[in-house]
This record gives structure tokens, C-alpha cells and sequence, in this order.
């Protein structure tokens, strides 16, 4: 059992389109998961059936008992985040500015505040149209812990891959380098770099690689969108080259990718006999390298 | 007025609405651009000009002083996020856990956990014309993108006069990182692309800015792909487009060299100028 992830540092470089369609090529080989929890869109391309749905808590919120409270001020004074407040001459919390430190809590000389623990999201079991289980979660918003549900969702795909003996783990990581993508990188056995030749797709595929070289996990890159700028992909080539990432090839920039997304396909089903081949090839490469088998 | 520029899905042409809103504004007026997104800034690579100023950016974090400590626990009691251990009679300290909300070390019984400063990213502060340009990056490794964004919009406040027009490109998604970049924000212009992945993702953004009570339009980038859902659903839901930036290779190819659209595509250009009416329309209420 490998566990490969997706990630690309820049949003709308093709991490999704790409690992929804390593997902259908993989089939029931493979549990899906996606860990862009904030803006999670595998689902569009998968269709699963959501048949599973619980509710996910991480992080505690305090609450203040007015009837207790003696308007002491004490716990406005050590908030570091301003999230208390006199509303109407009552002491309330700033649910969106709130960390959770329950520094509040423990100075209160009354005990007049409470800590309670946040439902922050929903996480889903599903199965979707390949017949393969998926795992993926919704993130409330402006909750906090986002790096914790990720970190759920693959440790429930990891329970369920061990128990259905499969060989692949593939996650759809999220955009950046921060906890989310720490997160979704934890673990992991192999990485797949999703890049687009632009200056912001080097700039963000160098910072993310930064990030995977921290935690020694071996990469491979896949160079959407690839004639769009012939010599920003030759830059991205030498970098690749001087890291000693491999590089499993490109892709073109083809309306097909949009058109795909708008009939709920994956790519290597909406043209399979064009790019969808490519795919297909680069998927039969990442499985070599994740195994280790050159 | 500030303005947010924010998209629930990355990619969707954040940086690149702000990057030529703010030029194509500071042609007429003083315009200070932010780039908010931390963790992966990109809107530097449109904007050239001369640094005015640099600084390295810290967190404060506690720092653990073995002759004062008397191992009483409380510190690792207290700390809500696990930052905070004890192995022996030693007590370990995860800066990458802390969220610096000092309660081990106003608490610590006898000073043993004083704050000190750990580098979380730098700060960089650009003049070119009319525009200033203000970006902060992350340090690779580090996790808590929060801190940063709030001290790169302190730095923007202290350094510039009410009447300035501000504009922040934001980071994508719906959690803490979106909510400190937008919370302090007028308006708030959300960009999406008339796809299913752009539609999915405005959703969500609009449920964010409907819960912050935002003031919020939005921006459509690559007019013309895909289909005619999120049009639909801004003309169900009553909220007003404010401009289409056409989807074409000229575009694509002109962004991926990191160049500016408006003064190479008219189209462009067309739609800048409508949000700039709309801008302008907005101050002048503001102001009365």
C-alpha cells in the first residue's frame, strides 16, 4: 500500500482534474482523498454517494455564563486576539476571532466560563463511480484546525485501504505550504508536482518543493498546460533537472480540461483516446517510482 | 476604502484582478496593493519598481529557562494546542504549534516561559508611480499563515492615511487565513471562473462573506469556458456582476510571463474601467 499525493502550491494548475483521473485509471485499486478541505472539488469529477457523513470536532470555544459574570474585565485584558467583547453591557466571544487558547477560561476568578468543544466540519465515506471508496470532508467556515480534519481524512483512508488490502492511497492535497498541506504531506510515500508553465506556477512550485524536501518525500512532476509557454517549461525542465525531480511529462492546454469538468467527467474519460492517454502513460510512470520499481 | 480580492478556489484569477485593478487605478489616484496570500504570493511577479523598505516579520513564542522552572506542569496543562510538553525534567517547547496567546507564560508561576521572537517570513514594501506594493512570504516550514497576514495589514494602516485606496489580495479558501485577510475589508470582490469547480467554490465564498456580513460582488475571469450556471446563480441569488474578463491564449500567455492585461488587451481594459466607475461611485457615497 503506497500513499501518493498531489499537490501543486498554486491553485488552478489542474491538481484536481489530474488526480481524479489517476483515481479512474487506478479503479478499485485505489481509495480517493481529498484534503483540500477548504475548497474541496474532487467530488464533481468522482460523484460519490456521500453515504457515510459524521460530524468532525477539534478546538474548544469558551462560553461565557452571564448570570456568573461580574464584569471584571479580566478575561478581555488576556485575550491576545480581541475576539472578547462588551455587547449590550454583556461580556461575549468572537466565535471568528477566537483561537481556542482558553487563556480566558483559566483566569476567570468566578468560573463563569465554560469550554466547549467545536463541530468545525463533516467528514464523508463514500463510494464513487469506479466502485472505489472515497474519503472526503467539508470544513465549516473560518473554522480553525483545518490541518486536523486533513489529517483525519487520511488517517480514515488509511484504515480502509489496510482493511480492503488496496494499493494506492491517492490524495488530492490543498493549495500553499501551510498547515493544511503539512498535513496532507505527512506520511505520505510519493508526491506528484502539478505545475503550469507561468510565473507564478514556478515561483509556487519552487516554494512547495522546499516544503516536500523537508520531509525527504521523493517527487515526480507533471507540466500542465505545457505549450502555453514553451520557455517557462523549459525553465521548469531544468529546475526539475537540477533538484532531481523526475518528470513524467507534460500535458497540453486544451479547452477539453473545462468541457471535461462541465460534463462531471475526468479527462481520461472525456478524451480518452487524446490526452486522456497521456495520463494514462504518466499514471503507469508514478506507480513505478512510488513502488520503487525503475 | 479597502478592498478585498478573494476567490474560494485558487487558480480561479485573484492575483491577476488585483495586479491590474491596482496599476490601472494608480494611474489616477494613490493605490497601496497588499498581497495577502502568504503563503504562496504572486502578485510581485507583475509589479516591478524600487524597494522602499524591508523587514524580517516575527511571532512571539515561549522560550523554555531550565533555572527558573520548577517542572509544576501547569504550563502543559494550560496550552490548548499541545505546544507544550514535558519528556523528564525537561519541558519542550513547538513553536510550530504555538499560536502565541501567552497564557503558559503569564501563568507560569515563576517566569520560566518568557516570549521571545521567532522569525515567521518577511515583509517587502514596493514604490513604482502612484502604486505602492506591500507583500509578506511565509517561511517554508512554518504553518500559521494567520499572524503574518495580521501584521502585514498593521504595517499597511500605519504606513498609509485613511482616504488611500487599499487593496488585498487575499489567499484562497473559506478558513482562518480568508477571514483575517477580509475581515477588515469595505468591499469584498469575489473572482470565479463560469465553470463547475468556480461555481462549487463561489458558493462557499458567498456562505463566508454572507456570515462575516460582507458587502460583496463578483468579478468573473475567463468569460466564455464552460457554461452558464454561475451567472444563473448570481442573477437567482441577487448578486451583481461587476465585470467578465474575457478567456483567451493571448491573455493566458500574456499572465504566464508574468505581464500586465490591461494596456495589451482592450477587453481588459473595458472591463477595469467599469469597476472603476463602480469604485468611484462608492467613494463618493462613502464620503457624503
Amino acid at each position: 500500500m503506497k500513499e501518493i499525493v498531489i499537490i501543486s502550491g498554486k491553485g488552478g494548475a489542474g491538481k484536481t482534474s489530474i488526480a481524479a483521473s489517476l483515481g479512474m485509471l487506478a479503479g478499485q485499486e485505489a481509495i480517493l482523498a481529498d484534503c483540500d478541505v477548504d475548497a474541496a472539488d474532487m467530488h464533481l469529477l468522482m460523484q460519490p454517494d456521500f453515504a457515510h457523513s459524521e460530524d468532525f470536532y477539534s478546538g474548544e470555544l469558551p462560553e461565557i455564563d452571564h448570570e456568573k459574570c461580574i464584569n471584571c474585565n479580566r478575561c478581555a485584558e488576556v485575550c491576545r486576539f480581541d475576539a472578547i467583547e462588551v455587547i449590550d453591557g454583556k461580556y461575549e466571544v468572537l466565535p471568528l476571532e477566537c483561537e481556542g487558547c482558553s487563556y480566558c477560561y483559566h483566569v476567570c476568578p468566578i468560573d463563569a466560563i465554560t469550554m466547549i468543544e467545536q463541530n468545525i466540519g463533516q467528514l464523508y465515506r463514500s463510494t464513487v463511480k469506479t466502485g472505489s471508496p472515497m474519503m472526503h470532508a467539508r470544513l465549516d467556515i473560518g473554522a480553525e484546525n483545518s490541518g486536523k480534519l486533513v489529517a483525519k481524512v487520511k488517517q480514515e483512508a488509511n484504515k480502509i485501504a489496510e482493511e480492503k488490502g488496496l494499493d494506492w492511497i491517492l490524495v488530492d492535497g490543498s493549495p500553499g505550504i501551510g498547515c493544511p498541506v503539512v498535513s496532507s504531506l505527512s506520511g505520505a510515500d510519493f508526491v506528484v508536482l502539478v505545475t503550469e508553465p507561468t510565473s507564478s506556477g514556478i515561483h509556487d512550485l519552487k516554494r512547495v518543493y522546499e516544503l516536500v524536501k523537508k520531509f525527504k518525500i521523493p517527487a515526480g512532476c507533471i507540466i500542465n498546460k505545457a505549450d502555453l509557454n514553451p520557455g517557462k517549461t523549459e525553465e521548469i525542465m531544468e529546475f526539475l533537472k537540477e533538484k532531481g525531480i523526475e518528470y513524467f511529462g507534460d500535458l497540453p492546454y486544451d479547452k477539453n480540461f473545462t468541457k471535461s469538468m462541465t460534463a462531471g467527467q475526468t479527462i481520461v474519460e472525456f478524451d480518452e483516446k487524446g490526452v486522456g492517454k497521456k495520463v494514462e502513460k504518466y499514471w503507469n510512470k508514478i506507480k513505478k517510482s512510488a513502488t520503487g520499481k525503475h | 476604502m479597502k478592498i478585498a480580492i478573494a476567490s474560494g478556489k485558487g487558480g480561479t484569477g485573484k492575483t491577476t484582478l488585483a495586479t491590474n485593478l491596482a496599476a490601472y487605478l494608480s494611474s489616477s489616484r494613490q493605490v497601496v496593493l497588499t498581497d495577502l496570500d502568504v503563503e504562496e504570493p504572486n502578485s510581485g511577479i507583475f509589479i516591478e519598481g524600487e524597494t522602499f523598505h524591508e523587514e524580517k516579520m516575527y511571532v512571539k513564542v515561549p522560550e523554555w529557562q531550565e533555572d527558573k522552572c520548577t517542572l509544576c506542569g501547569e504550563c502543559r496543562q494550560i496550552c490548548n494546542f499541545n505546544a507544550i510538553t514535558q519528556i523528564m525534567d525537561e519541558i519542550l517547547v513547538f513553536p510550530k504549534l504555538c499560536h502565541s496567546c501567552f497564557a503558559c507564560s503569564e501563568l507560569c508561576p515563576v517566569e520560566a516561559l518568557p516570549m521571545v521572537d521567532k522569525e515567521m517570513g518577511q515583509l517587502r514594501h514596493i514604490k513604482e508611480n502612484g502604486l505602492d506594493f506591500v507583500e509578506s512570504k511565509l517561511n517554508i516550514g512554518e504553518e500559521q499563515a494567520v499572524p503574518l497576514i495580521s501584521q502585514t495589514i498593521e504595517y499597511v494602516d500605519e504606513n498609509f492615511d485613511k482616504p488611500i485606496l487599499k487593496i488585498y489580495d487575499s489567499p484562497p479558501g473559506t478558513s482562518c487565513p480568508v477571514i483575517e485577510a477580509t475581515k477588515a475589508a469595505d468591499l469584498v470582490f469575489l473572482v470565479t471562473e463560469p465553470t463547475p469547480f468556480g461555481l462549487h467554490d463561489l458558493k462557499l465564498s458567498v456562505d463566508t462573506m454572507q456570515k462575516l456580513e460582507k458587502d460583496f460582488y463578483v468579478i468573473v475571469n475567463r468569460d466564455g469556458i464552460g457554461n452558464q450556471d454561475v451567472y444563473q446563480y448570481c442573477q437567482d441569488e441577487n448578486i451583481e456582476i461587476l465585470a467578465r474578463i474575457p478567456d483567451s491564449r493571448q491573455i493566458a500567455e500574456l499572465y504566464s510571463n508574468g505581464k500586465l492585461l490591461f494596456e495589451q488587451v482592450a477587453e481588459v481594459e473595458q472591463e477595469l474601467k467599469k469597476v472603476e466607475k463602480f469604485i468611484t461611485e462608492r467613494t463618493k457615497r462613502g464620503e457624503q
